[in-house]
């Protein structure tokens, strides 16, 4: 019992971080696709904030503050009661209720369809930019050869 | 005499009319747009998040265009508006060891696990204009190769496993902050750093070569420079657990320096750390550079006298923000300040002036 909600929450972290790095564009393109406009409350209404990032001395040691990023979070919930949070990077209002549309959704029997329509092909397309980026990198690597050793 | 004026509305509403025409400069050139801004000048756009303290890369370029090109005063702007948004909370400390690197370089260890990755480097090119970008044209892209998928380990791990360097002890503490406290001396290692990363650029830069030329000379080696995405975490109270946020790109340096050992520390390498929004390498160079030099205390080293090792000097100057308000400010109306110099200025003259006639009279 445990280990399914551990999953569970691990599946729902899965993409709640994905519609919180996606670019707004990308993600609102989807999810109009998607067609799916389900009848909502605000629980929260979007509002912008500041989240103060950390980071650690030496990489690994005590936590400091290196400075603050914008975040949108706002909550809502479905008719049937399902609640959706959304806490995105960035200052879109649009992009937040989205987000949190799609997590309440995600926690019904729309989640099959939610998942192929929108958060795969973001998932792809997120990724196939890191590649991208990852590609240029190993591209850049130094080979070291030698021209003569110095032995003798 | 003291006379109380008001007035020059009309001037400054003019003059920032003048302003906005200005800043959009000749007509029969195409406006910027900020998504221009954001995408090809990105590094000044990074240094505006960083010392703003900030991290939005559209902000920063609005800020960029609406300041016309000054940092300074862009990074003013990012200051004041950040000062408008409720505080949802903090990260948890970020992982720059799961960082995705663009670029990963170490001037210490020629074949580090990950190798040497060079990214997009102004390094080894030869400084010389290049009149092909005066023309518009098509960019060939970039050369790809096929990346290796095991992560890049940070390089003081090697010399941890020695135990050749001064260890970073873990901790979970909540640091200061001194966007919510006034900066009190002395400052820990955490408020030191955070105001370095939010640091002018050109002042951190001063400082450190300071150090390079002698002044609480400490030696450094540049033991990792990265420069990559890293995820930014936060617990969520309304979930009871944490969710990425966000992604950043961040610059961190790890500099490695010579110590012969003190009262208190056995011979060992120590560690200046340099982590800054965006890609910023000189800045993170330099603030590791300084957090060494600022160090001393807790390595018992002596304390040389270099500005550098003087954490009141260093934390107080380098705000840009807090120094080009208190400089600026001279140049407002200080009419009532000054007559009143006049004043005791031409009472000392005539002052000076009774006592040599007197003076004269006597003789």
């Amino acid at each position: 019992m445990a280990e399914d909600r551990d999953s569970a929450k691990t599946a729902r972290q899965g993409w709640m971080g994905l519609l919180a790095r996606a670019p707004e564009a990308a993600l609102l393109e989807l999810w109009r696709a998607a067609d799916e406009r389900p009848a909502y409350d605000w629980l929260r209404p979007p509002e912008t904030g500041g989240v103060m990032v950390r980071g650690r001395a030496g990489g690994t040691g005590a936590a400091f503050n290196l400075g603050e990023m914008t975040v949108t979070r706002c909550s809502l919930a479905l008719t049937d009661g399902t609640v959706g949070h959304a806490y995105v990077q960035g200052r879109s209002r649009a992009k937040a209720e989205a987000a949190a549309l799609i997590d309440a959704l995600m926690q019904t029997g729309a989640a099959d369809r939610i998942r192929a329509l929108v958060l795969e092909p973001l998932a792809e397309a997120l990724a196939g930019r890191a590649e991208a980026r990852a590609a240029r990198a190993a591209a850049t690597r130094v080979e070291f050869f030698t021209l003569v050793r110095g032995e003798d | 005499m003291y006379v109380a004026v008001k007035g020059g509305e009309r001037a400054i509403e003019n003059a920032h009319a003048w302003l906005a025409e200005e800043r959009r400069g000749d007509t029969s050139v195409a406006e910027l747009s900020l998504a221009q801004i954001r995408e090809q000048l990105s590094l000044a756009v990074n240094r505006v998040m960083a010392e703003g303290s900030l991290y939005d890369p559209d902000l920063a370029a609005l800020a960029i265009k609406q300041a016309r090109g000054d940092l300074i005063e862009a990074i003013f702007l990012i200051r004041a508006y950040r000062t408008t948004l409720p505080r949802f909370g903090a990260s948890r400390a970020v992982d720059t060891g799961a960082m995705a690197c663009d670029r990963r370089i170490s001037a210490t260890f020629k074949d580090a696990p990950g190798g040497q990755v060079l990214g997009p480097t102004f390094d080894y090119t030869h400084r010389l204009l290049d009149f092909k970008l005066a023309a518009e044209g098509e960019v060939p892209p970039a050369p790809q190769a096929a990346p290796r998928g095991e992560p890049t380990p940070h390089i003081t791990e090697f010399l941890g496993q020695e135990g050749l360097i001064q260890p970073e002890p873990e901790s979970e503490a909540a640091p200061r902050d001194l966007t919510r406290e006034p900066l009190e001396f002395p400052a820990d290692r955490a408020l030191r750093l955070q105001s370095l990363a939010r640091g002018d650029e050109g002042f951190v830069l001063g400082m450190a070569y300071s150090t390079q030329r002698g002044y609480a000379r400490n030696h450094a080696f540049v033991g990792e420079l990265r420069i990559g995405r890293v995820a930014v975490e936060m617990d969520i109270p309304e979930l009871g657990f944490a969710i990425e946020i966000g992604e950043v790109e961040l610059t961190e340096c790890e500099t490695v320096n010579q110590f012969k050992g003190s009262k208190t520390e056995p011979p060992q390498f120590t560690r200046g750390y340099g982590l800054v929004f965006g890609q910023s390498e000189r800045k993170a160079i330099s603030m590791a550079l300084v957090d060494r030099a600022l160090r001393w205390q807790e390595l018992g080293e002596d304390f040389l006298g270099a500005a550098a090792q003087d954490e009141e000097f260093v934390l107080s100057h380098c705000d840009n923000i807090q120094a080009t308000g208190f400089l600026e400010h001279i140049k407002l109306p200080h009419y009532v300040d000054f007559q009143s110099e006049l004043e005791l200025v031409r009472k000392l003259r005539r002052e000076a002036e009774e006592r040599i006639a007197h003076r004269e009279a006597a003789e």
